[in-house]
């Protein structure tokens, strides 16, 4: 009886992360019957929460690779794709900077690698036209490749709103929903069996980020492709304190893209990450080490940090899922490759895997790879007449003018009751992101969602509000309140009550 | 209701507040209003439950709430306004202030002095660079504080308490109360950071121990805190390797310090001081902007809650002074009114005062021309103070007249002067 299927639909999604959610937009488009499912109880925790929010110009990739192709392709989606779905998204532009003359010669050749990959707007900068650019940078730089389509997004709100879109767009999305196995007829995958019950499918589409793997092996399909997480730390200052213009990588080395200095779209400096091999996909902890591994690497860009370090407001860490997988190409010699592939072993699986950096910056590249890749196997994607690209921007009285924000306030006194005082973020804020299309139901959720308990006091004054607000819109107790899902309560327990 | 204008606007309503809003009205402020983001009065008070309030003050040991009610009390009888549940989103050097809140919608207050008394904030795991997983458990010894004592619920059963400040150690007893398991005080300091008398009737009485010379080295647990590792410091603070201990917890608290609370502050051009993090003051707590003054914990963090009274008392003291100052000058300074065949006069406000020591001049230029002989008179409404014979005026050719010292006796009573042109027949 358990293995009854519930629902049948065209194609079941498998993770809700920023690709995931992606897919499930552009798949919204179609005449099909669509369901995303993700195991937390919010789409866009795992890699997708924790990045460095940056969209990749494509110079960084090995030429040939399906990383190289899928940053290039995805990175000239995204004015559009911003302006559809209505995220905050800045192409600001990016260095490469240089210390020596070696390195120079490193980001020359990058720059090749940038060319041959087909990246538009590159230059290369002196060291003296880097620093009358970039006021903050170091007095060593000795040159930069300067790529003017490296951009800044806020990527918790780019998988929101792609989700929201979805959702408006006819597709299912069930949280805390954990896939658990396939339901196999033969070679064929016919549906997906979850902690909430089994749902029929003729198309499963991988997206599960760091467990991709475990779901592909589940499908039989790649048993050599391992996942490594690979920890990323953190740290963001306060915006009052400096102000960084653009991004500024360093020069890279054969340990990866290095340890950058960039700005949020909300005027934070961001300074990381290191890269550091992991076992546990869960732990996303900062360590002592790596906090002072990535302060260095930030001050070799930034000497002008050196007295910041008070100014520190937040630490994080984030896993990127590096998988194993060769470049299709056999001439391009390269082992953690993005998988995109309706493989040949199962039928019905799309297979998406490793999708680490520039995951984000692909993924639009990669929803539109699935739709080809489906068209291909025969399937029909016919249009909707009624598929409605746009998501509007939901109001954010921080970002309002003054009298904007008299008008919010005088027709939804709601708007009026500033929560977190630090970001301005208002009651009106947080209850419209509860009811929305895709509900923010913990206190993590509504943060990623209005930048709540982001500031300087980091939730001190906050919290305990945005748990009374939970719980009376929730209509629930403030003991059910979490910060990120049913295992992480806040509360425990009523304080004494005297009798009578 | 509240008003537009007022003598005297006090941001926050914890003691310091309290306190300078009763002195600025017993000093000679009319109008005083006090904004508070909370739904009440009393500010952090209201949450320190626990007693060692008023000792200095009132030679009586209160609870919090039982120190706030008196001077709320007082407040209220000497009929200061205040908006409550209120947030104070902009202020500037003019001291015109911008608030918000969901009762009384978005105004705009001007006021003649500002008290600032925002309080502080609570340090926060980031910036003591805290490493570790980012579980729910982890939480400021204030939030835990305001849980507890205000909406009633305990955050956890097993705690450990990093920083032997005051509210981590109150709070280590107060748990205790409840029924929770304190397990460890840890300080990173060799030596306590909060009052002797908190660490013998809090700690040393319920037997919760206190490990000077340590520090967290990591939190555990992905969703709940499971425990945390503590590890000893040496005499440059770092970590000694080969002392971590796990101490299975699923609640830690941080009582790291606090920080003058100063982001307005800033806003309005005040110039802070990067030593207390609060605004530099003068012996009036008045601060580099004329008009605006700092009681309290926004200037530096105060161990006993009756010096911040006292500063209170003493800024909202020195911002009445200021106000008053302030409503005096206007009432000096009188608009001039551009009367019949009058388009307009500069100077556009007189101040009364100058006109004892020396002459003032009216500059003026007329709407049509006249091309016969004219009087300029300048009149308060009800008697000509002074005028002037012209033989013509014209549109091209600006006007003048004087106000001389020996006017000042009719001049003073005036509310405005108004500067007609006439014809002399």
């Amino acid at each position: 009886m358990e293995d009854a299927v519930q629902e049948k639909y065209d194609a079941i999604i498998i993770g809700g992360g920023v690709v995931g959610c992606m897919v499930a937009r552009w798949l919204s488009r179609y005449e099909m019957k669509v369901l995303l499912i993700e195991k937390c109880s919010d789409i866009g925790t795992a890699t997708s929460s924790a990045n460095t929010a940056i969209v990749h110009a494509g110079y960084d990739p090995l030429p040939g690779t399906l990383k190289a192709r899928m940053n290039v392709e995805g990175n000239k989606m995204w004015d559009q794709l911003a302006g559809e779905l209505n995220f905050a998204f800045e192409r600001r532009g990016d260095y490469v900077v240089a210390t020596t003359d070696e390195e120079f010669e490193t980001v020359k050749t990058l720059m090749k690698q940038g060319e041959e990959n087909g990246v538009p707007g590159m230059i290369l900068l002196s060291g003296e036209e880097v620093k009358s650019r970039e006021p903050e940078i170091t007095p060593n730089v000795t040159g930069a490749l300067w790529a003017s389509t490296g951009g800044i997004c806020d990527p918790f709100a780019v998988t929101v709103a792609a989700a929201e879109n979805a959702v408006m767009n006819g597709v299912k999305v069930m949280l805390d929903t954990a896939f658990e196995d396939f339901v196999m007829e033969g070679k064929r995958i016919v549906g997906v069996k979850t902690n909430k019950g089994t749902f029929g499918c003729r198309w499963a589409i991988n997206s599960a980020g760091l467990y991709a793997d475990e779901v592909m092996h589940k499908a039989g399909v790649r048993p050599e492709f391992v996942i490594k997480p690979r920890v990323g730390e953190y740290f963001v200052l306060d915006r009052a304190e400096i102000t960084i213009n653009n991004v500024l990588f360093p020069t890279p080395t054969s340990k990866g893209k290095g340890i950058l200095v960039t700005t949020t779209v909300h005027g934070n400096t961001i300074i990381g990450p290191n890269s550091v091999l992991k076992d546990d996909k869960e732990l996303k902890a900062v360590t002592r080490e790596g906090m002072n591994e990535i302060w260095d690497g930030a001050l070799k860009l930034v000497p002008g940090l050196a007295d910041k370090r008070r100014c520190i407001i937040a630490v994080f860490a984030g896993n990127r899922p590096l998988g194993n997988a060769p470049c299709k190409n056999p001439a391009v010699k390269y082992n953690s490759d993005f998988i995109i592939e309706i493989p040949e072993e199962v039928q019905g699986f799309v297979n998406l895997g490793g999708i680490e950096s520039p995951g984000l910056t692909s993924a639009p590249a990669i929803a539109q790879e699935v739709v080809n890749l489906l068209k291909e196997a025969g399937e029909p994607m016919q249009e909707k007449a009624d598929w409605n690209p746009i998501r509007l921007p939901r109001i954010h009285f921080r970002d309002l003018e003054r009298r904007d924000q008299e008008k919010l306030v005088e027709k939804d006194p709601r708007y009026g009751r500033v929560i977190c005082r630090c970001e301005n973020v208002t009651e009106g804020d947080i209850i419209a992101e509860i009811h929305a299309p895709i509900p923010a139901t913990n206190y993590d959720a509504i943060k990623r969602r209005t930048w709540c308990g982001t500031g300087r006091c980091q939730g001190g004054f906050d919290m305990p509000r945005v748990v009374a607000i939970l719980a009376k819109e929730l209509g629930v107790s403030p003991l059910e309140i979490s910060k990120k899902g049913d295992e992480s309560k806040f509360l425990q327990r009523p304080t004494k009550v005297t009798e009578g | 209701m509240t008003k537009d204008l007022y003598d005297v606007v006090v941001i926050g309503s914890g003691p310091g507040g309290l306190a300078a809003a009763i002195a600025a009205k017993k000093n000679g402020a009319d109008d005083v209003l006090i904004i508070e983001r909370d739904v009440e009065l009393g500010g952090i008070l209201l949450q320190c439950i626990h007693n060692g309030f008023g000792v200095e003050i009132f030679k009586e040991d209160l609870p919090g709430p039982g120190y706030a009610q008196r001077f709320i009390n007082e407040a209220l009888s000497l009929g200061i306004d205040t908006l409550l549940d209120t947030m104070v989103l902009d202020i500037n050097a003019n001291r015109r202030l911008y608030v918000t809140s969901k009762r009384h919608g978005f105004k705009e207050i001007h006021s003649r002095a500002i008290v600032l008394a925002m309080g502080c904030r609570e340090r926060t795991r980031a910036q003591i660079n805290l490493p570790g997983s980012r579980p729910a458990g982890v939480y400021t010894a204030g939030t835990a504080q305001r849980w507890t004592n205000v909406e009633g619920y305990m955050p956890g059963s097993h705690f450990v308490i990093l920083g032997s400040g005051d509210i981590g150690m109150i709070m280590a007893r107060r748990l205790t109360f409840e029924g929770a398991k304190v397990e460890r005080v840890l300080e990173l300091m060799p030596y306590l950071t909060g009052l002797t008398r908190n660490y013998v009737q809090c700690l040393l009485d319920y037997d919760i121990p206190l490990q000077l010379h340590h520090t967290v080295n990591r939190i555990i647990g992905n969703h709940r805190v499971e425990a945390i590792e503590s590890v000893q410091v040496d005499d440059r603070l770092q970590p000694i390797a080969g002392t971590e201990e796990i101490i299975p917890c699923d609640t830690l608290l941080l009582s790291v310090g606090l920080i003058p609370e100063n982001e307005l502050s800033k806003m309005a051009g005040v110039k802070i001081d990067p030593i207390t993090n609060g605004p530099f003051v003068n012996d009036e707590f008045q601060t580099n902007v004329p008009g605006i003054f700092a009681a309290g914990n926004v200037v530096h963090v105060y161990d006993l809650v009756d010096w911040v009274t006292e500063a209170g008392f003493s800024a909202g003291a020195s911002a009445a002074r200021y106000a008053v100052a302030e409503r005096q000058k206007e009432n000096r300074s009188i608009p001039m009114i551009a009367g019949e065949n009058v388009r307009y006069i500069v100077p556009h406000r007189l101040d009364k005062s100058h006109m004892q020591e020396e002459d003032i001049r009216l500059q003026m230029r007329v709407r049509n021309p006249i091309e016969e002989p004219v009087w300029v008179e300048v009149h308060d409404g009800s008697n000509l103070i002074t005028r002037k014979a012209e033989q013509y005026v014209r549109p091209g050719e600006m006007v003048t007249v004087e106000l001389k010292p020996k006017h000042f006796a009719e001049v003073e009573k005036a509310q405005s002067l108004t500067v007609n042109i006439v014809k002399r027949k």
